[in-house]
């Protein structure tokens, strides 16, 4: 049995983690809120964002926490134009039609980060990276800390938007009644495509945050994609503040199955989890009944 | 005779003299193309018939192969006894999946999401599974290759070639048929209206199951294969999410809910894959991934310009 101090430590770390996974799944669980198409390349954009992170560091000394706004700002292009281009004729095809689109999509990018930065892992060094913080019993790394509050910042940046914007709110009415929008004359394929933009720069900002915390190799892309499905089943599928409980819940669990059991059978933990919900309440343990 | 039993006529004899032609290159990549073939009539069943999207076929492949597997590895026991428990196995998960899925009303995405939960549960799971070797895998002895040994399922690339294509033939007929039973009548109605199904008396949970279990039975059989023809097993390979997306693949390029375009989809993507392989080897151009990026090109054009797959194009076409 670990000592008491360890469980804590382990678990406010897990906590931490969790915010950025939160982010992360935050963004998928946006998407799919309002387009209601599953993107299967979310791990992979996140990966992209990860090694964008190390580059810029690599290239201009630039710290992630500033990469944010640049490597954000690119992938709302980024999203933006996939969801026109190539989403968009989608919408009303089935279901697996969608998946395999989004299949194709990851396969490219996974492998073009595979071209590129080759097999090796990669990581960003800051000179606050072995800081921390002594509260009591309790140490916290600094970057973790850091990357944490950056993700609840940017977290409680896109509920601002949806809550109190007009354009925010016009998203929620796509979402809520898609006849109903385009009735009232907004323009939805143009709202879809920001939500696809926003999506994607909420993966840009955790994978800035996330490269402080773990190295980047291109498999990690499916991983992550695995995990934020897990993440927002566990949520509520669509619900924003389920991401971030699901991120929390999966980063603890995760933590404590690594210290408890094995580090190698903590998503079989987070995967148990995921089948547990879906069983008990499919809808997420935030999310609406459908 | 009608137009189309003639060109599947002169299909199955050109795949039988097939051998008599080919090197054993081209061999082992007409094997690969019956299996991935096989597999997908298999997951077609589920999906293209029924309309349950299942992302986790892996799962299927993979307790097949570790269950006949094992058996021979422990006990020397062969493939012909070890189909059954992989089928029995394969039919126990699918039912205990589908069983818990449709009775809680789990359906589309979030069906989806559940199978690819299982198989990710289960690929751990053997990783920590000591009796079958955990991540460093389970090797079946590999005997010598010249002669026929039928009853332990050992032999040359040829056995292992005729055996795909046995199997995928009777996967093809056991199809037809089944399309045109009373179980393919209820599940095509279930799959284009589950609502009105239900509403005609139908009982869309009983029928769903049965397609899971038939769809599972015959993936055992996949892995089956799978084990006695690599004679290697690893979870990290078996399960892996992209074993599974392998599986989809041919079905959803070829046609999903056609009877041949999971066998032309397989084709395609084999020979696809295998031909970008060498014509980037031509040209020098060995870069890790760029193989996949091609492979993934190819696919996002098939998919976004003939939605409902290749064979029904061609079909048309040849008026078949």
């Amino acid at each position: 049995m670990p000592a008491p101090d360890l469980v804590a430590n382990v678990v406010v770390s897990g906590i931490l983690t969790g915010l950025v996974y939160g982010l992360m799944a935050l963004g998928l669980s946006v998407i799919f809120g309002v387009v209601r198409v599953v993107n299967f390349a979310h791990g992979e954009m996140m990966v992209i964002a990860m090694y964008a992170a190390t580059v810029l560091f690599a290239a201009l000394k630039l710290d992630p926490f500033l990469a944010m706004v640049p490597v954000a700002a690119a992938f709302f292009i980024f999203g933006y134009a996939l969801q026109t281009a190539l989403i968009n004729p989608f919408i009303t095809r089935p279901e697996h039609s969608q998946f395999m689109l989004l299949v194709a999509v990851a396969i490219i990018l996974v492998n073009a980060m595979l071209m590129i930065f080759g097999p090796d892992a990669r990581s960003v060094q800051v000179d606050y990276q072995l800081d921390s913080y002594q509260l009591g019993p309790i140490l916290v790394d600094k970057a973790r800390l850091l990357a944490a509050i950056a993700a609840v910042v940017a977290a409680a940046a896109l509920f601002a938007f949806f809550r109190f914007t007009l354009t925010g709110k016009a998203i929620r009415a796509c979402a809520d009644n898609h006849l109903g929008a385009r009735v009232v004359g907004l323009n939805v394929k143009h709202l879809y495509a920001l939500t696809f933009g926003l999506g994607a720069a909420c993966v840009a900002i955790a994978g800035c945050a996330m490269v402080l915390l773990v190295d980047v190799t291109p498999p990690l892309g499916p991983a992550y994609t695995l995990l934020a499905f897990v993440i927002v089943i566990v949520g509520g599928l669509g619900s924003m503040g389920g991401a971030l409980l699901g991120g929390v819940l999966i980063g603890v669990s995760e933590a404590l199955a690594g210290l408890f059991i094995a580090p190698s059978a903590k998503s079989m933990f987070s995967f148990g989890l995921l089948i547990l919900v879906l069983l008990l309440r499919p809808q997420g343990l935030l999310g609406r009944r459908a | 005779m009608s137009r189309s039993s003639v060109a599947l006529a002169v299909l199955a004899m050109v795949l039988a003299l097939f051998p008599f032609f080919a090197g054993n290159y081209a061999l082992s990549v007409a094997t690969l193309i019956l299996y991935f073939a096989y597999t997908g009539q298999a997951w077609n069943v589920m999906m293209g018939f029924a309309g349950q999207l299942s992302l986790g076929h892996a799962l299927y492949v993979g307790v097949g192969a570790y269950a006949a597997g094992a058996l021979f590895f422990y006990y020397g026991i062969g493939p012909w006894a070890g189909l059954w428990l992989a089928m029995a196995l394969c039919v126990a998960f699918g039912l205990v999946i589908g069983f818990l899925a449709f009775r809680f009303g789990i359906s589309g995405v979030y069906f989806a999401l559940l199978t690819i939960a299982f198989a990710e549960f289960t690929r751990i799971g053997f990783d920590h599974l000591a009796f079958t070797g955990g991540p460093g895998g389970m090797f079946l002895r590999v005997a010598q290759r010249d002669t026929w040994d039928l009853a332990n399922f050992r032999g040359p690339p040829l056995m292992y070639y005729y055996a795909m294509l046995a199997l995928t033939a009777a996967a093809f007929a056991f199809c037809t048929w089944l399309l045109r039973s009373k179980a393919g009548y209820y599940w095509q109605a279930i799959r284009e209206d589950e609502e009105a199904a239900r509403a005609l008396g139908i009982n869309a949970f009983r029928w769903k199951l049965l397609a899971v279990a038939i769809s599972a039975a015959m993936t055992a059989i996949s892995g089956v294969f799978f084990a006695f023809y690599y004679n290697n097993l690893f979870p990290e390979q078996i399960f892996n999410i992209s074993r599974s997306i392998e599986i989809i693949l041919g079905p959803v390029i070829g046609g999903v809910g056609t009877l041949f375009g999971p066998v032309l989809g397989a084709a395609v993507l084999t020979l696809l894959s295998d031909g970008i392989t060498e014509a980037l080897a031509a040209f020098g151009l060995d870069i890790p991934g760029i193989k996949q990026v091609f492979y993934g090109v190819v696919l996002l054009g098939v998919v976004m310009f003939l939605p409902n797959g290749i064979w029904p194009a061609i079909a048309r076409r040849l008026r078949l």
